[in-house]
């Protein structure tokens, strides 16, 4: 088995790594790391799944938004070798390209998005909210997404999304 | 930038915890949240040879109040779970107040209290207002547990009396003689930006009467701004407008913020004042009503 980080990296001989496995949306990843590998790094150029961002790499922006057991965390400020044994659900976990996750659809359907550099870790950290609190406020959905940056939409119709989504949602279960 | 190459590892008990912390003679480091040591690491501002992570370790993760009335904040309390606490908003209103202002909900999730104060940054908001809730930090090291007056524990920006072979298992917090009343306000430009100006406050009271009052400030000084003697004029006092008024004085003059980007030192002087006498005078109002 070849070392993650190699392919990242490539760690020189006599680095040690340390094997451990993750399940990312719903399958077990059993890879070899090294200690200082991010998760984001480890999510996008280990296992390729390019849908989450790296942005400002600051923990500012929240591009890499990921859902760490169900909360969401910002995967440039954890560790790989931290989510062992853990559950890791990215964007491409939410839907496919012919079954979106109403989220994604209410991105669609309000123009959520422009460049959509933002919207993986948007839908993500709104995920989060909706299986809190399924029928949030404006204001809470403000609150909610205020670690994820925008720059193109003024997040008006990011909101607006949400609370689409969270209307089917709600619709969906009664 | 990367972080530089370290050794890790995640024992199960602080026992292990604590073994490896000594073996390594100060150069390692522990992770908890990591929402300040990770980007430190980044940064390299932090290059540890060993990283040793306390996640997986049990019974961190408790916020309980003793029968005493003492108030204890395990090491793994994430900013969510005290924002969550219905403990804390019922009877530490300095601490929820300050929960949802810390960082953004996102590192929230992370980041934790007891973390979040060991890494000692002067513009934290926890830290603050353990410095006005007369809080202490349990540190526990190869000969056993300590605890630590949080005004002795912080002895510089990002420096703490911690040794290199203890851990902060847990902040405490003395329960209140009569009710404890208090808030905290922070003023940010965006939400997860520093502070331009912080204040916590802590209002021990008996009736309409103030057994013990404490405050602390963040933003406003090289360090957190221990304001306790300066708000101490209302220790025995009630909350009229005159005592409100002279207490948001005396914290004002306490502080020693500096002129920057985010204001002048007149300006935050002055946001200083009108957030003591906010959050005061909202406590002499509920007191009001309750009466």
């Amino acid at each position: 088995m070849t070392s993650l980080y190699e392919e990242v990296t490539q760690v020189p001989d006599g680095v040690p790594t340390r094997r451990v496995t993750i399940t990312v949306n719903g399958q077990k990843r059993t890879v070899d790391v090294e200690p200082r590998l991010l998760l984001a790094h480890l999510i996008r150029q280990g296992l390729k799944l390019t849908g989450t961002h790296t942005g400002c790499d600051t923990t500012n922006c929240g591009a890499c938004t990921v859902l760490f057991d169900g909360r969401p965390i910002k995967s440039c400020t954890m560790l790989a070798v931290q989510a062992d044994g853990h559950k890791v659900e990215t964007v491409e976990g939410m839907g496919t390209a012919s079954e979106l996750h109403p989220i994604q659809e209410g991105f669609k359907e309000e123009h959520g998005l422009q460049c959509g550099f933002c919207t993986p870790g948007m839908m993500l950290a709104a995920k989060a909210l909706l299986e809190k609190n399924p029928n949030p406020t404006e204001d809470e959905v403000r609150w909610a997404l205020s670690g994820n940056l925008c720059r193109c939409t003024g997040y008006q119709n990011i909101v607006k999304a949400v609370l689409w989504a969270a209307d089917k949602m709600r619709d969906q279960q009664a | 930038m990367y972080p530089s190459r370290f050794e890790y590892d995640a024992p199960k008990t602080l026992e292990e915890a604590i073994a490896i912390l000594d073996r390594s003679g100060g150069e390692a480091k522990v992770l908890a949240g990591g929402q300040s040591l990770v980007p430190m690491l980044k940064l390299r501002f932090a290059s540890p040879e060993r990283i040793v992570d306390i996640n997986g370790i049990p019974g961190l993760n408790h916020v309980r109040v003793d029968a005493d009335g003492t108030l204890r904040i395990g090491a793994l309390v994430r900013h969510e779970d005290m924002e969550n606490s219905a403990l804390l908003e019922k009877s530490y209103p300095t601490l929820a107040g300050a929960a949802s202002l810390v960082a953004d909900p996102i590192v929230r999730t992370r980041g934790t209290f007891v973390g979040s104060v060991c890494h000692a940054d002067p513009q934290g908001d926890w830290a603050a207002t353990m410095i006005a809730l007369g809080g202490r930090i349990v540190a526990q090291g190869p000969n056993g547990r300590r605890e630590i007056d949080m005004r002795s524990f912080v002895l510089g920006p990002f420096v703490t009396a911690l040794a290199f072979n203890e851990i902060a298992v847990e902040a405490v917090i003395p329960g209140a003689k009569g009710t404890a009343r208090g808030g905290y306000l922070k003023l940010e430009r965006r939400v997860g930006d520093f502070a331009t100006a912080s204040v916590a406050v802590y209002l021990d009271m008996s009736g309409a009467t103030v057994n013990r009052a404490g405050c602390a400030l963040a933003g406003v000084g090289g360090r957190t701004i221990d304001a306790n003697d300066a708000i101490s004029v209302l220790n025995g006092k009630q909350l009229t407008d005159e005592n409100i008024a002279a207490a948001a004085e005396a914290v004002a003059d306490a502080a020693d913020p500096r002129t920057d980007h985010r204001g002048s030192a007149d300006y935050k002087r002055h946001i200083v004042k009108t957030f003591v006498t906010r959050i005061l005078t909202g406590i002499a109002r509920t007191e009001q009503k309750a009466a």
